[in-house]
């Protein structure tokens, strides 16, 4: 697991509010994240995760706060954090009617990647993923597995300095999410930074560092072996029913 | 532009890959023009006429016999103008005659007889047409009977002036001709105009273009790379219009065809404009549909394409100002059929590149990355 720190946090969210008319999504956020790390944002549905990812990378405004993202104010450099970071929604988001491989060239040519190296850094992705086989074939044809793997791999395929999953295994099976996580760390370990949202609490344990959420405000934020010390329980959904607990009293 | 690229790339594909495309493309225009150009017309043809004939007489006959060779009319004699009436509630005639009995008479008398039109006027338009031939034939009949009569002949006219005409940029009254250009103009919009907005929504409603928001796409790459693959099939549509047109309906296309294809440029700039633009403020494909569908009718109906903008009232001139239908399918009829030039559709050019740098405008931004 990738626990190095640098001095300069990678994100910086300071006081973070969103709000939608009188409904406060994101009350006073406030974390870093720093470079290679896991970062995990836990939360129930509705806990105000797929907000702030989505003020992270730029597709919503914030109400107020500070943002920084891979060194980048988040309002006046919106389009320099985009060249710098990837993204996976929730909703599934290549295109149906294209082939793996011309989903793969549309989004990589859009970061600027140069024809060639496109040509070969596919090459080594289909292979290593064993999608050689439908290089050719349509999206729509895939399995929602093979999906999720693919739409992650070009998420980091113009290497981000960070990537932002927000429920990234979401509906998939026990075992392709096992095999997701393992593309995950491998990412962290080719040094990008992973932001990742999910409700699955075995998931946070994967996290090197986890912050938890309800209605809107971070009410815990540690390493998960921290957290379990601190709420005496092995595991994170013991801690995290604890931790709701505390909120309704 | 290496961007924009990538981004026509995948456009393209997307497209051609659409197994309705095609048929889209090729099959709407041939079957549109044919069908709309032959049945959009106001050429009257098949008029039913009831004559009433309480003179009969010879001269009585020999109107009627004129109605008879006219190839707008069909005859049918009824005995009485109540007859006629009863015709008239049924739709079985459209028009009643009634040659009255001392019609003979009073023309060998005073040279002055007097009939009577009774014209379904429901459809005001055809009335009024429908009054004109029929008063034609009569006036062709009178001038008949008094040549042989007065047997004036060689002396001139027997009416003291003689209108002498002829059609220009139309001499046969083809009305195919006219309505062709017209049908051609709403055919292209409607595809590219449809086609653009729908696709963007289309992005929408899958969540793709959240995808391309978080990308450093530019705005004007994403709106570029939306709308020049639209323009090649629009402008594409239209050339395969007139190629029709020649074929089927002998069109005639007497300007020059750089100078209708920058006006088709230009106008398809502002309708797919306004098309990206209402797509861009629009979340589903259900709404994007009916707005476009309200602008549509309207400037349609008001361009002129069947009702001459001139005689539309003020505030309908003033409407359509802002209507960009109305400058091309003035310019498009102009050039094809008069052979006018580019200074004679200068101010019609020169009204939708302002038109198209507005919408193009408001669409680039509308068009937000970030909610």
């Amino acid at each position: 697991m990738n626990t190095q720190t640098d001095n300069k946090p990678i994100i910086a969210v300071r006081n973070l509010v969103k709000k939608f008319g009188s409904f406060t999504a994101n009350d006073h956020l406030t974390f870093d994240v720093h470079k290679g790390e896991i970062f995990g944002f836990l939360g129930a549905n509705g806990a105000g995760k797929t907000t702030a990812i989505r003020i992270l990378c730029g597709l919503s405004a914030p109400t107020s706060g500070e943002l920084t993202v891979a060194g980048f104010d988040v309002y006046k450099n919106a389009d320099q954090i985009k060249k710098n970071i990837g993204y996976m929604s929730q909703k599934f988001s290549l295109y149906d009617d294209m082939t793996v491989w011309e989903n793969i060239r549309f989004y990589a040519g859009i970061y600027r990647m140069r024809r060639k190296d496109i040509r070969e850094k596919t090459a080594d992705l289909l292979k290593k993923l064993d999608l050689e086989p439908v290089r050719d074939k349509l999206i729509a044809g895939l399995s929602v597995g093979w999906k999720q793997k693919l739409a992650f791999s070009i998420a980091i395929f113009h290497s981000p300095a960070i990537v932002f999953l927000d429920e990234p295994t979401g509906g998939v099976d026990p075992v392709t999410r096992r095999q997701f996580w393992e593309m995950i760390y491998e990412a962290a370990s080719n040094g990008i930074t992973v932001f990742v949202t999910t409700h699955y609490m075995d998931e946070a344990e994967y996290c090197d560092r986890v912050c938890i959420m309800t209605e809107g405000k971070i009410i815990a934020m540690n390493t998960p072996s921290k957290l379990k010390e601190e709420y005496d329980t092995d595991s994170m959904d013991e801690v995290f029913r604890k931790l709701a607990r505390n909120v309704e009293t | 532009m290496r961007t924009i690229l990538f981004i026509l790339q995948k456009e393209f594909i997307q497209i051609f890959r659409n197994k309705t495309m095609l048929p889209l493309i090729f099959a709407l225009p041939v079957v549109q023009l044919v069908v709309l150009v032959n049945a959009a017309t106001f050429e009257l043809k098949n008029v039913d006429i009831a004559i009433v004939d309480y003179d009969n007489t010879s001269t009585s006959r020999q109107l009627i016999s004129h109605f008879d060779a006219s190839p707008f009319f069909n005859v049918a004699m009824v005995p009485s103008t109540d007859h006629g009436m009863t015709a008239l509630l049924d739709n079985s005639a459209d028009v009643i005659l009634t040659i009255p009995a001392d019609f003979d008479r009073e023309l060998r008398r005073e040279n002055a007889g007097s009939v009577q039109f009774l014209v379904n006027a429901i459809d005001g338009m055809a009335a009024g047409l429908i009054n004109v031939y029929a008063s034609s034939i009569v006036q062709g009949f009178h001038q008949e009977i008094i040549t042989g009569w007065f047997d004036i002949a060689s002396g001139g006219s027997g009416l003291p002036v003689q209108i002498t005409h002829r059609f220009w940029y139309n001499p046969n009254l083809i009305y195919s001709i006219y309505m062709l250009p017209g049908i051609l103009v709403i055919l292209v919009t409607v595809i590219g105009m449809f086609l653009t907005a729908i696709n963007i929504v289309r992005e929408k409603e899958m969540g793709t273009i959240e995808q391309i928001n978080v990308t450093p796409v530019k705005k004007y790459q994403f709106i570029a790379g939306k709308l020049f693959p639209f323009m090649v099939i629009a402008l594409f549509e239209f050339a395969f219009g007139l190629l029709i047109g020649r074929l089927f309906f002998n069109l005639p296309i007497l300007g020059s065809l750089w100078l209708l294809f920058l006006v088709a440029f230009v106008f398809l700039l502002v309708a797919l404009g306004l098309g990206l633009f209402l797509s861009v403020i629009s979340s589903t494909q259900q709404q994007v549909m009916f707005t476009i569908f309200f602008f549509l009718l309207m400037f349609i109906l008001m361009s002129g394409i069947f009702t001459p903008v001139e005689s539309m009232p003020q505030w309908a001139q003033n409407i359509n100002i802002i209507n960009p239908f109305v400058y091309f399918m003035k310019a498009n009829r102009m050039i094809l059929l008069k052979g006018s030039g580019f200074m004679d559709v200068l101010n019609d050019l020169a009204a939708l590149s302002v038109y198209a740098f507005i919408a193009l405008g408001f669409a680039v931004w509308r068009y937000r990355k970030t909610v």
